[in-house]
């Protein structure tokens, strides 16, 4: 691995063995449904509470992944996830069933990069040969811990976001002909003032221009290099702002895709009550290893960034008014010729 | 185009203002429609009040009750429908285009209260249902204690007097 500012080049290619993804029913009216591994048809996951439910996604995208692998999960050296919930105990609740040495991470809903930055890093570093990383996240109990109970009657702005119901992971190795993990860039957090829980996209933008910014800072790339760039899930207010930030920072982004998995796992149109797009961990994981990894496998696209944005508030921050800190990690996707 | 705050400094995320910042995010925001969302409170919440006013007419004529006598049953019909509604999972929706209408009624209460007893069931009765039911609702009992109070004091002070019904 090289370093290079914050980003790390690796060199001996770490790849993406297998991936999988499970989701909700409002994902799999989306337009990415055929994209997922498995649809479940209600919100409740067919579990008696909320958490549970999010752990059962988180525990069944990973298991399928190993399945998918060819691999058994004794195989499966380390795995490092992370969600929304405080204590993160989907992640640790689901790891308690695989079995496999853990590392817990938060970055909200950044996680899925830096579980995957963090796989590579283990696997180009010699570290381990099969690393699991994952995350997950679930509409209703992201309501429940952040928000009001589900069934409270708040009128929601056209800046909110909706949390996806939805769990991926990825299997980092050295075998196969995956995408290689070519580079990540670990952000820094970033917070321009903005307070409101209902405007995440707001919040968030400048975390995401700041770590593209430095992406192309760090490897001498320019956006032109990849076929696409998308954001986590800043929506449709936080693209755009996004957009202008990097503009006015000199960062040519016109020469290249430059999308939001927030904008892409929902029909916006039909799905009205997502308002402004999807958000929460799920969003980014499952678009990635969904929805731009099989687009990699069928050769329409091949050299992919995904920059993964998190807001790194708590309840108890924004009820103490302070404002929300966000992060944004970046992964650099590239299938071989 | 907003300077940033190092002057002549070329435009980094480094020296941007959460002033400046603000600026540029608030282009991109979509308005609240202020007018439609009060035209559609006041026609909804004007829905569940006259749904009020009908059904105490109608204790009134079907029980034989007086006014007083037919507003405490009348709560209670409205409570069971917000109840019935928000357990069926549909109140939400209609908050969602109601906004203060279905809020401010006492179905907006109720729903608060049913919403926090649903969610937390699954923490048990005790530390969930019963110790969260309130976590909404809860400050409107005690900011209308409060008021209650002062207002009471502002009475008394000045000797003003409380209508008594017999």
């Amino acid at each position: 691995m090289k370093l290079k500012g914050q980003t790390w080049e690796f060199q001996a290619k770490p790849r993406i063995l297998a991936s999988a993804t499970v989701v909700g029913p409002e994902e799999g009216q989306g337009p990415l449904a055929s994209d997922f591994d498995y649809i479940y048809d209600n919100l409740e996951i067919n579990e008696k509470t909320w958490e549970k439910a999010e752990r059962k996604l988180l525990e069944q995208a990973s298991q399928l992944a190993v399945v998918k692998a060819g691999l058994t999960k004794e195989q499966i050296q380390f795995f490092i996830g992370g969600d929304l919930m405080n204590q993160i105990i989907s992640s640790t609740f689901a790891a308690r069933t695989l079995g496999a040495p853990y590392l817990g991470v938060f970055g909200a809903c950044s996680t899925s990069m830096e579980s995957l930055a963090l796989a590579a890093l283990l696997v180009d570093s010699g570290a381990a040969e099969r690393v699991l990383a994952g995350t997950t996240s679930h509409n209703c109990t992201a309501e429940k811990q952040f928000r009001y109970p589900t069934e409270y009657g708040s009128q929601k702005p056209p800046t909110a976001q909706y949390t996806v119901t939805g769990s991926g992971c990825g299997i980092v190795g050295k075998s196969g002909n995956g995408p290689v993990i070519a580079r990540a860039t670990i952000g820094r957090v970033m917070d321009l003032g903005v307070k409101d829980p209902f405007n995440m996209g707001a919040a968030m933008a400048p975390a995401a221009a700041d770590t593209i910014e430095a992406h192309f800072r760090d490897t001498g790339l320019t956006p032109g290099h990849y076929d696409l760039i998308v954001t986590g899930d800043l929506a449709s207010v936080g693209l755009p702002i996004a957009k202008e930030l990097l503009q006015k920072a000199g960062v040519p982004m016109d020469e290249t895709e430059f999308g939001d998995c927030g904008l892409m796992v929902y029909d916006r149109q039909n799905q009205t009550y997502v308002r402004a797009g999807g958000s929460g961990c799920g969003c980014s994981a499952v678009v990635a290893y969904g929805h731009l990894l099989k687009k990699m496998a069928n050769k329409e696209l091949k050299k992919v960034l995904v920059v993964a944005t998190g807001a790194l508030l708590s309840p108890l921050s924004y009820q103490q008014g302070e404002s929300i800190p966000c992060i944004a990690h970046a992964v650099a996707l590239e299938m071989e010729d | 185009m907003p300077a940033s705050t190092k002057k002549g400094a070329k435009f980094s995320l480094d020296n941007l203002s959460s002033q400046d910042y603000k600026s540029i995010a608030q282009k991109h925001e979509p308005k609240r429609s202020i007018f439609k969302n009060c035209i559609l409170a006041f026609l909804i919440g004007g829905g569940i009040c006259l749904l009020g006013q009908a059904i105490q007419q109608a204790f009134m004529a079907l029980f034989d009750m007086s006014t007083k006598e037919a507003a405490s049953p009348t709560v209670a019909v409205l409570i069971i429908i917000s109840v019935i509604l928000t357990s069926c999972g549909v109140y939400d929706k209609i908050a969602q285009v109601a906004g203060a209408g279905t809020a401010v009624p006492v179905t907006g209460f109720a729903n608060s209260m049913c919403s926090a007893a649903l969610e937390h069931k699954a923490e048990g009765y005790v530390l969930g249902v019963g110790a969260n039911m309130f976590k909404l609702a809860g400050s409107v009992i005690v900011f209308g204690t409060v008021a209650a109070f002062f207002v009471g004091l502002v009475y008394a002070i000045f000797g003003l007097e409380g209508v008594h019904h017999q």
